[in-house]
């Protein structure tokens, strides 16, 4: 691509591709090939789609694009046929024959590959008919569906850059400012902190240079929007450091992701070179006096390097650990230089803000925090997958309606929220509007938007433990609070779970989160005792079983448990007999088989196997 | 000359000093561990914790890395603080049971008891071993490993290092004694002075004098203990 030397040349590139974009009369088959389509198998897809269309020749009628995860990974590999926005699910290589003589060709759809909604078993034809998609707003994530992440004319041909172009043609830095202030953008990463009173700081100290970093670290154990936005549109997020380096004056950036992304790191690598040499990024951009590079920097993974100050440290090449502050990044960051870290997500909304106006921005959400957020939602849930809403949405339309609820028609218990140092909330809190202070009011976090459904069958006892193991081994150790206290809140869990808990536990605990929370210098340890704090909260009865009665009321902690045959139910089908690993339930064909309680490790074989009801839990 | 709040004084202090500094210049008492004048500020022990902020926006610090700003208002002992030091203090004592540092600390507020099980470890990672080889002793021959709770203190590949001058600082300024000699040991990658054929010591010290408590006890004096009778 040649140097784009102004505001308006860029103007005119994307007016084109948007004009070619609209002109073209091929059918796209849009295929999701994040990291999440490609583990199912969506390369496969694309391959034999591809193959097809070679064969028959019809490279003038059919585009088969490869694109980033378009957000319902329950239903990965999927592929929207557009323009009629046909959505397949569960899509095989094998199906591409027939998708492409029956849909493309005879204009037929394939029933057997339309998704069927989980509560009313009723099909959807086009994707605005799927209920996951239907409460969404997916202003940042939409996109995601449209391009092809390695093309920048594919960026160019829905608007890319050309909130760059406007920011360097009629906007003052100050104005830049001003107007993600008046949008009431807040961080994505955690904490909410106004983006644009962050900005305005780090432009106001004086500095011989200043850095800029997207913090792509993303270390909550199941939450990925930020790896599918690097994916599937990393333009978008580019576009927005840009914007953000000009605002505060930066002249310099740095993306620091981890390795363990190997997908969304390709991906952004290959987004900086195409933006270099099209003249959107480096030396005098847009022909103005406006200079900006930015750098990768790749982190090993470790949760505690996703906390700004280690993250910094991580990328000078120091231990990642976290430092006091004050000094806050904007006055002395990277180098001892003001240096502005914003989330992924964050900067993926600059461009949308600068583009449709703060004006418009600041009327979707709630009075404190403005626009959409992208969840993970995972566990217990029908639609697992990646949503975005509006700020305010109720837990309850996110599980429910766009989620589908909860598999197998069981009951819902709770959902955690935030990530390792969120908490978990009961379902009293369904009907709670979600934004940065309800979450925090009711003992959880917004986080960076990890939302984990639990059913009936978990102990929260034991989601509690998983939690504190987590931090454990993540707490970089510096802090005797957060080293030791997550240790030992670790100890006295696992204790109650293993029937060893004493009456006097509860109170320690508490008192140990209490101590946790106020004496640890980062936000790591700072929240680490959510997940305790608020299962105590909200789940007590569940601390108390184990403790007084010696019982797993959820029937999980195994050391509290046992696994015994109904004889009225068991008919004696020697499915358990076969599944146990440790040969201890014995029988013959048709009559009620027996358990040995001495052979039986508790691994529930037998009760998975089960079609009977006739292993019953204690 | 920044005006702040220690304790509801008015104070003066100066540009670049944290908490600690002017708490420690008007002679307030705040415990610390981790802390050394001639080291780096570090953080870790969390026992110089003071509360600051005004009314429902207060929060705990560690005094010994917070830098004051103008105004700042600082509680140097309130009720919040002392909680949250004792169970830091109850969270040394049973992991490092055997110091004598940490059991003063514990007769000085009143932590009598231990509610988690005793691990009888010698190192509570306040990391001045680690800082005095750095900063002082220029040598940077030991340093963290892991983080969590599998975080300690060793050389790179717990390996004999070469940088080690055995010069012993980092058992001098031990509060948990981890390091504290154990009597020759070639596995055992710090000091190991003993095993050196270059003596650390010319003379032989009394009891008092030998900076390890055991006179003639290490092997390394040139003379031999009977000899200084
Ligand atoms: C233990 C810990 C882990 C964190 N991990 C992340 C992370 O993975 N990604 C992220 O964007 N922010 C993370 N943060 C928040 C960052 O410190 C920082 O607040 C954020 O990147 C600022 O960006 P924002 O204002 O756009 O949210 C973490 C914070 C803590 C305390
Ligand atoms: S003395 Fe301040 S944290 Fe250890």
């Amino acid at each position: 691509m040649h140097q784009i030397k102004s505001p308006q040349e860029l103007r005119e590139a994307a007016a084109e591709q948007k004009r070619q974009r609209e002109a073209q009369q091929k059918a796209v088959l849009t295929v999701s090939a994040g990291t999440c389509g490609q583990a199912r198998g969506s390369l496969d897809v694309i391959e034999s789609l591809r193959k097809i269309v070679k064969e028959q020749s019809l490279e003038d009628r059919v585009e088969v694009k490869l694109t980033g995860c378009h957000g319902f990974c329950e239903a990965e590999p999927n592929i929207i046929i557009q323009p009629q926005n046909i959505f397949y699910q569960h899509v095989k290589p094998n199906d591409a024959a027939q998708i492409i003589e029956d849909t493309i060709l005879n204009n037929q759809i394939i029933e057997k590959l339309l998704y069927k909604e989980p509560t009313s078993g009723k099909e959807a034809i086009k994707e605005e008919d799927i209920s996951f998609y239907t409460k969404q707003n997916r202003l940042v994530l939409g996109d995601n569906a449209l391009i092809e992440p390695t093309q920048l004319n594919e960026y160019f041909s829905i608007g890319g850059y050309l909130a760059l172009a406007q920011v360097l043609e009629d906007m003052e830095p100050e104005e830049v400012i001003t107007s993600i202030l008046d949008a009431g953008l807040r961080g994505r990463g955690g904490a909410g902190f106004p983006t644009g009173r962050k900005w305005k700081l780090t432009r106001t100290v004086e500095a011989d240079k200043k850095y800029i970093i997207c913090n792509a670290d993303e270390g909550d154990p199941g939450a990925y929007m930020d790896r599918s936005l690097m994916e599937g549109n990393p333009h978008r997020v580019l576009e927005g450091m840009i914007i953000g380096g000009y605002a505060i004056g930066a002249d310099e950036g740095f993306v620091y992701i981890r390795d363990e992304y190997p997908l969304a790191l390709k991906h952004i690598t290959r987004a900086i070179e195409q933006a270099e040499e099209a003249g959107v990024l480096g030396e005098n951009i847009l022909g103005s006096s406006f200079s900006f590079k930015v750098n990768i920097v790749k982190g090993a993974g470790a949760f505690v390097c996703g906390e700004e100050t280690a993250l910094m440290r991580s990328i000078e090449g120091k231990v990642g650990e976290p430092r006091q502050r004050p000094p806050f990044p904007a006055v002395s960051g990277l180098w001892k230089r003001p240096t502005n870290i914003n989330n992924v997500e964050t900067w993926a909304n600059v461009p949308l803000i600068i583009l449709r106006g703060a004006q418009w921005y600041s009327e979707i959400g709630t009075e404190g925090s403005k626009g959409t957020k992208i969840f993970s939602l995972v566990g217990k849930i029908n639609n697992t997958g990646l949503v975005e809403v509006p700020m305010g949405i109720t837990l309850r339309e996110i599980i429910y309606d766009i989620g589908g609820g909860i598999p197998g028609g069981k009951q819902f218990k709770a959902v955690q929220t935030g990530g390792p140092s969120g908490g978990c909330l009961p379902a009293e809190k369904l009907d709670l509007p979600i934004d940065y202070e309800s979450l925090t009011q009711a003992g959880s976090i917004m986080g960076s938007g990890g939302m984990i459904v639990m059913d009936e069958d978990t102990c929260m006892v034991d989601v509690s433990k998983y939690f504190l193991n987590f931090l454990r081994d993540e707490s970089c150790g510096k802090c005797l609070s957060c080293r030791e206290g997550t240790q030992r809140m670790w100890e006295v869990v696992s204790d109650i779970c293993d029937g060893n808990g004493k009456e006097s536990d509860i109170q320690l605990l508490e008192e140990l989160a209490v101590a946790v929370k106020d004496a640890s210098m980062c936000g790591l340890g700072q929240t680490a005792a959510n997940p305790v704090l608020s299962t105590l909260r909200y789940f007590r009865e569940e601390y108390d079983a184990p403790i007084k009665d010696q019982r797993c009321p959820a029937g999980v902690c195994k050391a509290l448990i046992s696994y015994s045959i109904v004889a009225e139910n068991c008919t004696g089908c020697m499915a358990c007999l076969k599944a146990c690993p440790e040969g201890a339930i014995t029988g013959v064909l048709k009559e009620v088989h027996v358990l040995n309680q001495e052979k039986c490790i508790k691994c529930g074989a037998c009760f998975e196997v089960c079609k009977f009801d006739a292993i019953k839990i204690e | 000359m920044l005006t702040i709040y220690i304790n509801n004084t008015e104070v003066q202090a100066e540009e670049g000093w944290t908490i600690l500094d002017a708490a420690q210049f008007y002679g307030l008492a705040i415990p610390t561990l981790c802390h050394n004048p001639g080291l780096s500020n570090y953080g870790g022990c969390r026992l110089c914790l003071v509360e600051i902020g005004e009314g429902k926006y207060t929060k705990l610090v560690s005094s010994c890395t917070y830098p004051i700003g103008e105004g700042l208002v600082v509680h140097t002992d309130t009720k919040r603080v002392l909680e949250a030091r004792r169970m830091m203090i109850e969270l040394m004592l049973s992991t490092a049971p055997g110091s004598k540092v940490i059991q003063d600390l514990a007769s000085l507020y009143g932590v009598k008891q231990m509610r988690f099980k005793i691990r009888n470890e010698e190192c509570i990672y306040c990391g001045l071993c680690v800082r005095m080889c750095e900063e002082q002793m220029d040598a940077k021959a030991i340093g963290f490993q892991n983080r969590g709770f599998k975080r300690k203190i060793s050389t790179p590949f717990d390996e004999r290092s070469y940088e080690c001058r055995l010069c012993g600082a980092c058992m001098y300024i031990c509060p948990a004694c981890a390091l504290r000699c154990q009597g020759p040991d070639a596995d055992t990658a710090v000091c190991n002075a003993c095993l050196n054929l270059d003596p650390t010591c010319v003379e032989v010290y009394d009891e008092l004098q030998c900076w390890m408590y055991d006179a003639g006890q290490c092997g390394t004096c040139v003379k031999k203990p009977s000899d200084a009778k």
